[in-house]
């Protein structure tokens, strides 16, 4: 008698889970709404990545056309897959002391994971991840990307 | 749209009377043909595109969307895609029984599908024990299976077949005996009969407990014979081990795919059939305007809204229950359903006995 009332138990039990499993599929099918998937070429427009989102790596510059990094190389040897490189040069300061600068911040988005792990390491914060997302080209060469402008320099104030 | 014996009569009519009685059954059978197959081949697409379509929103996606609007025209890129596709034939393959394997299969729902009551005086054969052929053709389809396995010199192909061979012989059993216990409130194996016999209230309530548990059983032995998920192991899609089917390619593969949507058609139009009433409208008790409102709407809109909604709740199942192992699938039909099905029987002659129903 007690195998038939488990017998009987497991079946509702059975039932009421399943009755539980389709109420949640059945919350999705009248809830349009909950539709995360979107029409990607369509809405380019209004598409707006999130703040986490990874895209590139990019030097931000002021209005002054300067930026933060020293040169350091810090995220070149962080990088995993080699994707950074930095060329720098020596100036002479005006009180003759010699001084190391960044020549060329070069970066190769076709090695690039972004992981992240370069500007997690930047001591001054020069570098940080934009949120472009389309990067299909026809020429390889236009992945290799020189991040700092042309005649910029460094800010002031930023520690070295 | 009401009846459409009138039509059909129409063209009896007007084929006896410019030809001998042999050349109209002849021309007659092709017309039916035709329309079958047109049917089976049509709706076998819309089938896919809503399964599609269904299993985007459950999970929260979009779905097919580039191919015409919404992507309306998916699957019949899809079909035309399979038809260009090279067939592939394994070395020491049974050839003969490897290309008739899926014809086997694809042949039990045109089979089934002729007794189908579409609307009123839309059915091409009636017969004395239609709902029993309905049962008995719906079997061979595991012929096909075997066969299918067999012959594609491939084990686990052989493996897959004689798994999916097992589940549908086993389910055959629930899938009988839970009509076995609607024919018994009926009276009567002939479709038309259990059609009429649902004038006042369909089946479903009119048996109230013990038929809407065999509708259950029904339902859920209906979507494991057609192989479908959560009971759909043998083609899992993304496995290696696809099953029976793994060495087909192209349009023979895709008579697999075709008989599978078109087999979960022919389950919700007889669940549709013995439960719900076929084309019957819904009307309930005495309420004579509201019967008449019902009335209005024509019966093969009935047919198909009833149908439609049958195979969304085993679409609903396929997208939300994870798939079972073997040993689940039959200690399911074994250790439940059957016995389940069985006192089921009981209690539902006992009703009819007592008349108890509605």
């Amino acid at each position: 008698m007690k195998a038939l009332y488990k017998y009987i138990l497991s079946i509702i039990k059975g039932i009421w889970t399943l009755v539980q499993g389709m109420q949640v599929t059945g919350h999705y099918i009248i809830r349009p709404k909950t539709i995360v998937t979107q029409q990607y070429p369509e809405n380019r427009d209004k598409l707006k990545m999130f703040d986490r989102f990874r895209g590139e790596v990019v030097m931000p510059h002021n209005e002054y056309n300067e930026h933060s990094c020293t040169g350091c190389g810090i995220c070149e040897i962080n990088c995993p897959n080699g994707s950074i490189e930095i060329i720098s040069k020596t100036i002479v300061l005006p009180d003759g002391k010699k001084k190391r600068i960044i020549d060329k911040h070069i970066y190769h988005l076709s090695m690039c994971t972004m992981c992240n792990l370069c500007i997690k390491n930047c001591p001054s914060e020069a570098i940080v991840m934009a949120q472009t997302f389309e990067h299909a080209v026809w020429d390889r060469s236009k992945l290799t990307k020189v991040l700092n402008k042309s005649g910029s320099k460094i800010m002031e104030g930023v520690k070295e | 749209m009401y009846d459409f014996s009138s039509l059909t009569e129409a063209i009896h009519k007007g084929l006896s009377a410019h030809m001998s009685p042999v050349a109209t059954q002849a021309i007659e059978w092709v017309i039916i043909g035709v329309t079958v197959i047109l049917f089976v081949a049509l709706f076998g697409l819309f089938l896919v595109y809503a399964e599609r379509k269904v299993c985007a929103f459950f999970q929260n996606r979009l779905g097919p969307m580039r191919v015409g609007p919404w992507g309306l025209l998916q699957t019949i890129a899809d079909f035309i895609k399979l038809l260009m596709k090279e067939l592939i034939q394994p070395a020491k393959a049974d050839k003969f029984l490897y290309n008739l394997a899926p014809f086997i299969v694809i042949i039990v729902p045109f089979l089934t599908i002729s007794v189908i009551p579409f609307a009123k005086g839309l059915q091409a054969f009636d017969f004395d024990i239609g709902v029993f052929f309905v049962t008995s053709v719906s079997a061979v389809g595991v012929i096909g299976v075997l066969l299918a396995g067999w012959s594609s010199n491939n084990k686990y192909s052989l493996i897959g077949a004689m798994r999916s061979g097992a589940q549908i012989v086993s389910y055959e059993l629930s899938v009988g005996l839970s009509i076995i216990t609607i024919a018994i409130l009926a009276g009567s194996l002939q479709v038309s009969q259990i059609v009429e016999g649902q004038q006042a209230t369909w089946f479903i309530f009119k048996g109230h407990i013990p038929a809407v548990i065999a509708f259950f059983v029904f339902v859920i032995a209906g979507t494991a014979e057609t192989n479908r998920g959560p009971f759909d192991l043998a083609e899992a899609e993304s496995e290696l081990t696809a099953g029976f089917h793994t060495e087909y390619s192209g349009i023979k593969f895709a008579f697999f795919f075709l008989a599978e949507y078109v087999n979960l058609f022919i389950v919700a139009a007889i669940a549709t059939t013995v439960f719900l009433g076929a084309w019957m409208p819904f009307h309930f008790g005495h309420f004579e305007g509201f019967n008449r409102i019902m009335d209005f709407i024509p019966p093969i809109f009935w047919f198909f809204g009833k149908v439609l909604a049958v195979i969304f709740l085993i679409m609903w199942f396929k997208w939300t229950f994870p798939r079972l192992r073997i040993d689940q699938i039959l200690a399911l039909e074994w250790k439940f359903l059957l016995p389940i099905n069985l006192v089921n029987i009981l209690i539902m002659a006992f009703i009819v006995l007592k008349g108890w129903h509605f």
